[in-house]
This record gives C-alpha cells, sequence and structure tokens, in this order.
C-alpha cells in the first residue's frame, strides 16, 4: 500500500486511489474488539517503512512513533481505534447453528436478516429470521431479542466454528460515487488517516500514533496506551455519527443532528466522556478558518471516543476529538463522503503542522 | 465568612469551564499557601506545611465545578437547544435563568408538551431575546450555568451552587486557619467532579498521596415525606462519610475522624448516601490504592438552583478539617 514515493514529508497528504484501497481493505477486514488482529496486520504492514518506532503493547495497540526534527518539539498523540462492533459465538447447536452475544453498541433491532462472516476465515452465516409467512401481526409489531436469533452457517461450515469466534456484518466495501457504503468505517476511517499523518508529519512534533484495541467496549487500549506514550497533548480520530435527515414531520427544524455529511470534519467540544480542553478546540476552528477547509462542530451530548481515556492518563494530558461524520454508525453499512474525509485528513495535516508548545502554555481556560 | 461564600457561589464555573472560580479561590489563598499550581486538567493544587516524621501526604480534595448547560443548536428564530453538564433535573430548569460565560444572560422555556407530563431536556430551550439565529449572541457549543443570587437565611444560606463551593470555602478556610501540621497538606480545588471525577482523578495521580479526603455536600433526610433514606439532617454537625456510591471510606480512617471530632468536641453525624459519589473514590483508586475519607456538609435540595447548608455546620465543618490536619493521622 506504501511506496517511498508517497513518503516525502513536505507534500500535502490526500485521498487517492492508493488510500482508497487501504481503507476498502480495512473496512472488509474483521477485527471486533479483543480480536484485532486482522486489521492489526494491515497497520503494521503498512507504518513498518514510515515510523521511526513500532511497537505492539500488552493488550495489542500498534504505537507507532515518527519523530520530528526540531529542539522542541511536541509531543502528540493521535488515536484511533482498529476495533469495530460485532457479535461473538457463544454455544453450538446442531446443523452448524450458533447463539451469539453482541460486542460493543448495537442495537438488536439491526440484526435478524443479515449475512455476517463468521471467525478469521471469514466464514459465510446468517442471522435466521422468521419468514414472513410464518409470523403474526403481533410477533411482527415486537423486536427479537439476542437470545433468540442465532447465526446460521450450515453443518459442514459450521464445525470449523468455536464459541469465542467473532462475526462481523457481511457488508463489503463499495464506492458510490463521492460516497462511500462499508462497514466498519467507525473507525476504519481514524485508522487510515493517521497512517496518511504518518507519512506527512511535521518537524516540529513527535506524531505518536496509536492504533488503539477494544475501545467499544469501554476504551481500553486507549488508556494503556497513553500511559506508554505520555504525550504532551491527545487527538482522538474517530468517525461519528451523522443524522442529518429532514426533521420530524411535526417540527420545522431538525435540531438534533450531531453532525451532517457533507460539512467537513466533525469538531468536538463535549461528549460523554470528555470536555475537550477548548485551548486545543480553538486551535483546529483557526486552523480550519485559515486555510478555508470546511469544518462542523458535532452537537454537544452522549457518545465519546478515545479522548475519554486518555485526558485522565497521569497527571492529564490536554485532548480532543475529530471525527468524519458516517450516517448509520454501528449498522451493517455505513454511508459517508470522501470529501468529508479528504477533509479531515487535510485539517489534521494543517493543525499539526501549527502545533507550537505556546498552544498548552499557561492554564486551561475552559 | 459568609462574604467569601457569597462570592464562590455567585461565580460561575460548570465543569470543564472553571477558570473564573479557579481565579477567586487563587487570590483567595495566596498569602496562606506554600505552594500554587494547576494542572492540566484546571484543578488548583495548594501545598501547605512539609512533611515531619510523624506526618504523611495528605491530599484534601474540593470541587470547584458546578452543573451547568452547554447550547447544542441554536435555531431560525434564535430559540437556544441545549444538553446538560453534569447532573440536571429538568423539573428545575422550567423560568430559571442562567448567565453564559461571556455574561450573556437568558430564560428557560418549555416546549408544550400536555398537562400531567414531566418535561425531558430535550423539550426545554433557552431565550436570550434574540429575533433570528443571526442576532442570537450564543453558538453551539458555549457555556452557561443556573444564576441565582446567594440568599442569607441567617442561620441556613442558599445558592445554587453550595454543591461544592461551600466545601470549597470550607477548604479555604482550613488552610488558613491551619497553624501547626505535621503533613504535607496539598489542597486540590478540582475541577470536572459533576461528570465523573475527572479533575481529582488526575489531580491525585499528580500529588501521590499517602491519606486523602474529600469535601462535598451530601443529602439530608430531614425534609417533609419521602425524604432520603439517611440519617443526616442540618444542623447536626459535619457528617463523616462511611460510604456512598462511589466508594467505601478506609474504616480505619472513619474511626480516628470520629475520635478526633469527640476529642475536639466537634458534633458529627455519620453519612451513608445511597445515590452520589466524591473525589474519595478518585483518591482512593489513584497509583496502588490510597486510604481516603470524607468530610461532608449536609445540603437541602442537592442540583436544584437553591442548595441549602447550615452556617453551623460550616464552621464546624471548618474546625474539624483543621483538628484532623494538625495532628498524626493514625489508621489504627
Amino acid at each position: 500500500m506504501t511506496n517511498k514515493l508517497e513518503m516525502s514529508a513536505g507534500k500535502l497528504p490526500e485521498i487517492g486511489a492508493s488510500q482508497i484501497a487501504l481503507l476498502e481493505k480495512l473496512c472488509n477486514a474483521t477485527a471486533v474488539s479483543g480480536d484485532e488482529h486482522e486489521v492489526r496486520q494491515i497497520v503494521l504492514e503498512a507504518v513498518k517503512l514510515i515510523a521511526d518506532e513500532v511497537k505492539v503493547d500488552a493488550l495489542g495497540n500498534v504505537l507507532a512513533t515518527k519523530f520530528g526534527r526540531s529542539d522542541k518539539r511536541v509531543r502528540v498523540m493521535l488515536a484511533a481505534h482498529m476495533d469495530e462492533i460485532g457479535l461473538m459465538v457463544v454455544k453450538k447447536h446442531e446443523d452448524g447453528v450458533f447463539e451469539f452475544v453482541r460486542v460493543g453498541g448495537i442495537d438488536e433491532r439491526q440484526l435478524p436478516g443479515k449475512p455476517v462472516l463468521v471467525g478469521r476465515e471469514h466464514l459465510p452465516g446468517v442471522i435466521g429470521a422468521k419468514p414472513i409467512h410464518l409470523t403474526t401481526a403481533a410477533e411482527r409489531k415486537n423486536k427479537i431479542d439476542e437470545s433468540a436469533m442465532r447465526i446460521d452457517l450450515g453443518p459442514e461450515i459450521g464445525e470449523k466454528v468455536k464459541p469465542g469466534d467473532r462475526a462481523t456484518f457481511a457488508t463489503r466495501f463499495e464506492l458510490l460515487g463521492p460516497s462511500i457504503r462499508a462497514k466498519a468505517l467507525d473507525d476504519r476511517f481514524g485508522v487510515a488517516t493517521l497512517i496518511e499523518l504518518l507519512k506527512h508529519a511535521p518537524d516540529q512534533i513527535d506524531l505518536l500514533a496509536a492504533f488503539t484495541v477494544q475501545e467499544e467496549v469501554g476504551l481500553r487500549g486507549a488508556r494503556v496506551a497513553a500511559y506508554a506514550l505520555d504525550p504532551d497533548m491527545a487527538i482522538a480520530v474517530d468517525a461519528t455519527p451523522a443524522y442529518d435527515l429532514p426533521p420530524w414531520d411535526d417540527e420545522d427544524e431538525n435540531d438534533r443532528y450531531n453532525t451532517r455529511l457533507d460539512a467537513g470534519p466533525a469538531i468536538y467540544v463535549m461528549d460523554f466522556g470528555t470536555i475537550p480542553d477548548r485551548r486545543l478546540v480553538n486551535w483546529l476552528v483557526e486552523t480550519a478558518t485559515q486555510d478555508e477547509i470546511p469544518y462542523q462542530l458535532r452537537q454537544p451530548g452522549g457518545g465519546g471516543t478515545d479522548a475519554g481515556a486518555i485526558h485522565k492518563v497521569r497527571s492529564g494530558i490536554p485532548s480532543v476529538s475529530v471525527s468524519v461524520p458516517v450516517r448509520y454508525a454501528h449498522t451493517a453499512a455505513s454511508i459517508a463522503r470522501l470529501d468529508d474525509w479528504a477533509n479531515t485528513l487535510r485539517l489534521l495535516h494543517a493543525a499539526l503542522g501549527r502545533v507550537t508548545p505556546n498552544l498548552l502554555v499557561g492554564e486551561r481556560r475552559g | 465568612m459568609k462574604s467569601l461564600i457569597q462570592k464562590l457561589v455567585e461565580t460561575p464555573g460548570p465543569s470543564g469551564f472553571e477558570y473564573a472560580i479557579r481565579d477567586v479561590i487563587r487570590e483567595a489563598i495566596a498569602d496562606a499557601a506554600d505552594e500554587i499550581r494547576v494542572d492540566a486538567l484546571g484543578s488548583l493544587i495548594a501545598r501547605v506545611g512539609t512533611k515531619t516524621d510523624e506526618g504523611m501526604r495528605v491530599m484534601v480534595s474540593a470541587h470547584i465545578d458546578e452543573i451547568g448547560l452547554m447550547v447544542t443548536h441554536v435555531d431560525a428564530n434564535g430559540f437556544v437547544r441545549f444538553t446538560n453538564i453534569g447532573g440536571i433535573n429538568p423539573l428545575t430548569c422550567y423560568g430559571g435563568r442562567v448567565l453564559f460565560m461571556d455574561g450573556t444572560q437568558g430564560v428557560i422555556g418549555m416546549d408544550v408538551i400536555g398537562p400531567g407530563k414531566m418535561p425531558k431536556l430535550s423539550d426545554l430551550f433557552i431565550d436570550v431575546g434574540a429575533t433570528s439565529k443571526d442576532d442570537c449572541p450564543v453558538k453551539v457549543g458555549d457555556v452557561c450555568g443556573f444564576e441565582r443570587p446567594f440568599l442569607d437565611l441567617g442561620k441556613r444560606m442558599v445558592a445554587k451552587s453550595m454543591d461544592d463551593r461551600i466545601a470549597a470555602a470550607v477548604a479555604i478556610e482550613a488552610l488558613r486557619r491551619l497553624e501547626h501540621t505535621p503533613h504535607e497538606v496539598h489542597f486540590v480545588f478540582s475541577t470536572q467532579e459533576e461528570v465523573g471525577l475527572r479533575g481529582a482523578t488526575t489531580a491525585a495521580y499528580g500529588v501521590d498521596p499517602e491519606v486523602g479526603f474529600a469535601v462535598d455536600v451530601t443529602r439530608s433526610g430531614d425534609t417533609p415525606r419521602f425524604s432520603p433514606k439517611m440519617a443526616t439532617a442540618l444542623g447536626d454537625g459535619p457528617a463523616i462519610k462511611v460510604r456512598d456510591s462511589s466508594f467505601i471510606a478506609d474504616p480505619r480512617l472513619v474511626d480516628w475522624m470520629i475520635k478526633a471530632a469527640q476529642a475536639a468536641d466537634i458534633p458529627y453525624q455519620l453519612e451513608v448516601l445511597e445515590a452520589g459519589g466524591t473525589d474519595g473514590r478518585a483518591i482512593q483508586l489513584t497509583r496502588s490504592g490510597v486510604p481516603a475519607g470524607c468530610v461532608s456538609i449536609v445540603c437541602r435540595y442537592v442540583h436544584s438552583p437553591s442548595e441549602m447548608v447550615d452556617s453551623d455546620d460550616v464552621e464546624n465543618a471548618v474546625k474539624l478539617l483543621v483538628k484532623l490536619l494538625s495532628e498524626p493521622i493514625i489508621l489504627g
């Protein structure tokens, strides 16, 4: 995926065919929280030629460092999580039928009838659903509990599956004109973005890229990664829901959109886990304004990123989050725009180029 | 002390935006502290004393943030939708007034939701007197606190942010009155408690204490009907916490605190709080673990714009804290 020609630090990063191919490979890989092996291998392959130091820690995080060249370098941690929400097989029944549980935040209603890929071999199966011929009107009004659902792989393929195996939605990456349809854009967008930023890291910072594990089950990887890296500041790069659909029937304005597609990278002012240091929020907003990069402020509220764990590590680490807006996050297929991703990369690259020790001089003022 | 309390409770400082209240406290303790610093999350940390053979490194934590609101959306007509910073009860919002960090004021209105229904936060909006999105002085991400003047009822005092400015006042006063201590005491005026003890978490790591005390408010069990199932009452003295839903106070420390109160003839009560947490948890769980306790000031109507405490409880809390910090801490 990488070649020496792409590694010149002065060149502006952009989203071209090779970046999209890498994102496709990342999205189609299976890396349900706790078994991030497949994405980790892709990341290790991509960063081995660009980073100055690469290590895999005890929880499976990939920590890739690109050292700057100036004297007073700010240590900037960038975090993107490799794991995705998914399913775990828990009990085998006859004929290749399995009980399962969800890993991370998945709405049960999203599951019946969806094709899945099980285990490291990506064995094809389906979450079975009772056909309409056999359901009653009352049944069709009720949600089906996870405990009543099964993954069906058939008898032969089912022999290869065992409790503990992970499964993901079978959705394959597709380009739809200016859009992407894929599973796991949360947070393969972040992973692909960090790889590009490592290639184009500015000289006045040490770029500490953490490709983290187990974000979807409680920001677990980021916590230990931040402890090890002990950075001066941190940015979580993630994907966040866009709910920019028309307003409800009885309302004339959508005031709960979270973020909108085509409006650029979403800068966080508060989520469930973090109240970002406003010096960092302002630094991103000023960079976007000066460089005429579209951006949006994500509506403050719930949800969270790796920043929620990072900022509380040791004596505290000033942190902020930036996300690519994504419709239908945590379902079988999300829709996002290539331009929003490209502008996220542009914003982060431009902002990193402006980091100086003065950015965090003095006290936090909000 | 009441003028200090008034200044503390009327200064806005929702979680994450504690810079103004931090400046007020820094000025109040400047002459009495040996060293003052601010950590990455904005907590003010003031050291008093040096450790003797009989002493320990002690952390005392009172949080300086308060609950507040953050703007999520400004609509075409200039009405402002918001989300909560910390635990906001929608019931206490309607008709309330808010003060933004830049001085902008507003009132809280409510959508028509039908009779007998409880509002949700999404049913409420702030009206700052704007007529459209263009002339609205606030934008997404702006922060406000509730606005309500300090009310002095003599023996009882009322304010929007007794939680936890009254504890900040107790800590400030104890810091000033502490003449002799065998300990190296770190008074932490912590941030972001209301959103998850975040400031105390990083401050505790930085201070690396050998023992720690939170100072916070707790609920009262002395109001008419259906009051919380608690033995605490206004005027019965500072409460020595046995447990709350975030941590169990070190029982050795609880016993020692009780003996200290008895020895100094300071009234006290014991507190078991079923729903609520304090910085004590953050201290207890830092690094390799730390014995931690909590001195509480009993408070009625917690997380409403009118939180009530008793003046004698406040004075006795100062006396108890000074007593605790003035002698060696014996952990049974």
